[in-house]
C-alpha cells in the first residue's frame, strides 16, 4: 500500500501513534509509555502501530509530529503544536465541534476551533496541576482508587463533598481531613472532580463558545469528569472512543494536508 | 553639604565618566560585531551613544551623593518638580530592568525572600530591596538617597516598597497620590494633585537645600515634554513597512525617558535616534531582514528573554511595531505645558495607563493596531505587574471580537525566570505562529 502518513504525539505520559491511509482512513494506532527517551518511545509507537496495520516503517510517506516531545522525533517531516493537532483530530471526529477541551497528564487547553478546524483562540493552563490529569493522579494515590476506577466511583455518589481549595497540595490536604471525618469515598472523588471541572470551565468561559464540544486527552476516559462538564456547559459533550490519540490523529491530518 | 564630595563629583563628570563613557562605547562595539544575527537588520548606531549615556549615569550616581541631593524615584512620579532642585535621581525599576537584562534576577530576589519578603511581591521590588540589603549591583554602588519620591499612578506595590526603602535608609519619602481615573478627571482631583505639588516645594526646598526656581522648573518642563514628544515621533517611525526599528530595540533605547527625563541630554539623545531611523526609512532599512509579519507587545518586557525573542521572532519574519509600554512615556507626558505647569503635570501624570481605565486600554490598543497594521497581539501576563497584567484576557477576547487580531497570552515575569517555562511559553508561542500564518 502506498500513500499512508504517520502522525505521533510525545506527551508526558504517554506517546501515541496513528497510522492513516490517503482516504482519511485510521489503519491502526498505538499508545506506549513515554518513559525517559522521548526517542525511543516515538520509535516504539510507531513499530507497533505500524505492525498493526501490517505495514513496513520504512514505507512512510510522511510523518508528522506533535505534544511537548515533538522536537525528539528526528524522523520527522515537520512538527505541530498539540493546540493545532487536538482542533484537527476533533473536527476530523466530530465535525460540529466548536471547542475543543484537552485535560491532559501536565496541563489542559480549551481551543475555539473554527468549521474548517483551524485554531482560532486558545486558552491553557500549564503553570499549575489544578485542573489537569496530575491532580486525579495525585488524589488517587491518595485515596488508593486506581485512576481508571475514579469515574465509575463518582457516578454512584449520593452526595458530594466540598474540595475548596484549588492548589493542588491544599486539596490534598482537604482530602486527608475528609477521609479522616469518615466522608464516603465516593463523595470525595466527586467532590474532587468539580474542582477539576471548575477551574477548566473558568478558561472555557473566556472563549465564549456556543457550539459543540468535544473532548479530549486522558482525563475524557472519566465519566465522572464528563458529566459534571455536561452539566456546567448545558449540553452533551463529544467524547471520543480513544479520547488519547486525537493529538496523534490530527498529526496525521496534517501529515496528508502536506503532502 | 561639604565641599569635598562637590570637587570630587565636578571632577568625574568632566574627567572620569567622559574615560568611562569611552570604554563602554568600545564595548559594546566588540560585542555588536560578533554577536550579529542573519535575520536582523544592520545594528542601530545610536546603541554605541545610549551606552555611553546610561554608563555616565550610573557611574556619576556614585559620586553624587554628598555633592547633590539624591532622589529614588518610581517611574511614574512627577521628577520635573525634583529637577528643579538640581536632584540626582535614581530609577530602582530601571535598574531592576538592567539587573534582570543580565539575568540577576533570581539572585537578588532571593536576597529579599531570605528576609521575609514573599515571591509573589513585584520582581523589581524584591530587586531592589535585595541591593539595599546586600549592596550587590551590577552598576558598582548606587548613591544612598536623601529622599524617596514615589506616586501610586503605576500601582500600590511602590508604596509599601518605598515605606520599606524609608525605614531602610531612615529618610523621608515623598507621596504623590494620583485618583484612579474611572471615567474622567475632575476638577477637585487635579486641585487635591496641585495642592501636593505646592505642598512639596517647601519640603523639597528643606531637604535639597536649594531655592525653588520657577525658571528653571519651566525649562525642565519644556524639556520633558519635547523628549517625550522626540520618543513619540521615534516610535511613529515603526509605522513604516518594513519598520526600521524592533519593539525590543525601543526596549532598551527607553531608558532615557524613563531615566533621565527633563535633562537636555535625552532630548538631544532621541532628536539623533529619530535622524537615524528617518534616515533607515528613506532608505527602505529595516530592522529584520524579512519583516511579513507585525506584531503588538502588551505589558512590561521580559527583561532575560530579549535576546532570544528578537531572535526568535526575526527568524519567522515577524516584528514587533508597537506596544503599550513603550508608548507609555510617548502618551501623556506631551500634556505638559510651562504656562499652566503644576495643573498641566497633575493631567500627565495622573492619565497614564496604568492609572486609567480599561476602556481607555482598550481604546489604545485598538488604535495601535490599526495605526501600525498590526497583524497579531503577543500579552505578556507578568507575574509582577498585577495592576498590568489584570484585565488582559477580556482585552484579548474583545480586540479579536472587534479587529479579528489574533493573540496569545504568555505567562511570565519580568526579571524572575523561576516564574518562566521555557518548554511552555516555546509551545504557546508556537500555536500562534501557526494561527497566524492561517490567516494569510
Ligand atoms: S512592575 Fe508593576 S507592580 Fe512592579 S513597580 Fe512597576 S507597576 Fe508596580
Amino acid at each position: 500500500m502506498k500513500g499512508w502518513v504517520i502522525g505521533i504525539d510525545v506527551g508526558s505520559l504517554t506517546t501515541d501513534a496513528v497510522i492513516m491511509d490517503e482516504d482519511k482512513r485510521v489503519l491502526s494506532f498505538s499508545i506506549v509509555d513515554t518513559g525517559y527517551n522521548s526517542t525511543d518511545a516515538a520509535r516504539e509507537a510507531m513499530t507497533v502501530a505500524a505492525g498493526r496495520a501490517g505495514l513496513e516503517l520504512e514505507d512512510v510517506s510522511r510523518l508528522v509530529a506533535t505534544g511537548y516531545g515533538r522536537a525528539a522525533v528526528p524522523e520527522a517531516n515537520k512538527r505541530v503544536t498539540e493546540i493545532a493537532c487536538h482542533a484537527a483530530g476533533a473536527v476530523y471526529l466530530f465535525p460540529d465541534t466548536e471547542m475543543v477541551i484537552d485535560i491532559g497528564g501536565q496541563d489542559s487547553k480549551v481551543i475555539k476551533v473554527g468549521k474548517d478546524g483551524r485554531v482560532q483562540d486558545f486558552v491553557m493552563n500549564d503553570k499549575c496541576a489544578a485542573g489537569t490529569g496530575r491532580f486525579l493522579e495525585v488524589m488517587s494515590a491518595k485515596l488508593k482508587i486506581p485512576l481508571d476506577g475514579m469515574g465509575d466511583i463518582s457516578i454512584s455518589a449520593r452526595g458530594e463533598a466540598a474540595i475548596s481549595s484549588v492548589c493542588t497540595v491544599f486539596a490534598e490536604s482537604e482530602v486527608v481531613s475528609l477521609v479522616a471525618r469518615n466522608c464516603p469515598k465516593e463523595e470525595i472523588v466527586k467532590g474532587i472532580h468539580r474542582s477539576v471541572v471548575n477551574r477548566v470551565w473558568a478558561m472555557t468561559r473566556q472563549l465564549r463558545v456556543s457550539g459543540g464540544v468535544t473532548m479530549t486527552g486522558g482525563v475524557a476516559k472519566n465519566r465522572g469528569v464528563v458529566a459534571l462538564m455536561e452539566e456546567r456547559v448545558g449540553r452533551r459533550i463529544n467524547v471520543p472512543d480513544e479520547p488519547q490519540i486525537v493529538g496523534a490523529l490530527g498529526a496525521a491530518l496534517f501529515a496528508l494536508r502536506e503532502k | 553639604m561639604s565641599i569635598a564630595p562637590e570637587i570630587r563629583y565636578r571632577f568625574m563628570k568632566d574627567i572620569g565618566a567622559p574615560l568611562v563613557m569611552g570604554m563602554a562605547g568600545l564595548k559594546g562595539k566588540r560585542k555588536a560585531a560578533i554577536k550579529r544575527d542573519i535575520p536582523l537588520g544592520p545594528p542601530l548606531k545610536c546603541s554605541k551613544r545610549l551606552k555611553e549615556i546610561m554608563t555616565r549615569h550610573y557611574f556619576l550616581s556614585r559620586y553624587a551623593e554628598g555633592a547633590r541631593p539624591v532622589a529614588w524615584v518610581t517611574s511614574g512620579a512627577p521628577v520635573e518638580l525634583l529637577r528643579a532642585f538640581d536632584f540626582y535621581t535614581v530609577y530602582p525599576e530601571n535598574h531592576g530592568a538592567l539587573c534582570g537584562a543580565q539575568k540577576l534576577g533570581p539572585e537578588l530576589c532571593s536576597i529579599a525572600e531570605g528576609h521575609g519578603y514573599n515571591q509573589d511581591l513585584c520582581s523589581y521590588a524584591r530587586i531592589d530591596i535585595g541591593v539595599c540589603l546586600s549592596g550587590k549591583t551590577p552598576v558598582g554602588r548606587l548613591p544612598r538617597p536623601d529622599i524617596l519620591f514615589a506616586s501610586n499612578n503605576i500601582c500600590q506595590t511602590v508604596m509599601y516598597w518605598y515605606r520599606v526603602l524609608a525605614h531602610h535608609w531612615k529618610i523621608p519619602l515623598m507621596v504623590f497620590d494620583t485618583p484612579f481615573n474611572f471615567v474622567s478627571l475632575d476638577r477637585s482631583a487635579i486641585t487635591y494633585m496641585v495642592r501636593q505639588f505646592e505642598e512639596m516645594i517647601p519640603e523639597l526646598e528643606r531637604i535639597s537645600g536649594r531655592k525653588f526656581s520657577e525658571k528653571k522648573f519651566k525649562e525642565v518642563l519644556r524639556l520633558g515634554k519635547s523628549s517625550a514628544m522626540a520618543w513619540g515621533e521615534v516610535l511613529a517611525t515603526m509605522k513604516t513597512v518594513p519598520s526600521p526599528m524592533t519593539i525590543f530595540d525601543a526596549f532598551v533605547h527607553l531608558a532615557p525617558i524613563v531615566s533621565l527625563r527633563g535633562l537636555p541630554v535625552t532630548l538631544e539623545y532621541y532628536n539623533v535616534l529619530l535622524s537615524e531611523l528617518k534616515d533607515r526609512v528613506s532608505k527602505g532599512i529595516g530592522a529584520i531582514v524579512n519583516e511579513r509579519k507585525r506584531l503588538m507587545w502588551d505589558n512590561i518586557a521580559i527583561w532575560y528573554k530579549i535576546r532570544d525573542f528578537s531572535r526568535l521572532f526575526a527568524e519567522r519574519g515577524m516584528n514587533f511595531v508597537t506596544a503599550t509600554y513603550t508608548n507609555a512615556w510617548a502618551e501623556t507626558i506631551s500634556y505638559m505645558d510651562e504656562r499652566n505647569p503644576m495643573e498641566s503635570l497633575a493631567k500627565a501624570y495622573s492619565l497614564v495607563i496604568l492609572n486609567n481605565n480599561l476602556d481607555h486600554r482598550l481604546k489604545l490598543m485598538e488604535r495601535l493596531i490599526k495605526e501600525y497594521q498590526v497583524d497579531g497581539l503577543v500579552i505578556h501576563s507578568a507575574r509582577s505587574c498585577k495592576p498590568y497584567s489584570v484585565g488582559q484576557y477580556d482585552l484579548k477576547r474583545l480586540l479579536m471580537e472587534r479587529l479579528a487580531v489574533p493573540s496569545v497570552v504568555i505567562e511570565a515575569d519580568i526579571t524572575d525566570f523561576r516564574a518562566y517555562s521555557e518548554e511552555q511559553t516555546t509551545t504557546r508561542l508556537e500555536a500562534f505562529f501557526e494561527n497566524i500564518e492561517d490567516g494569510g
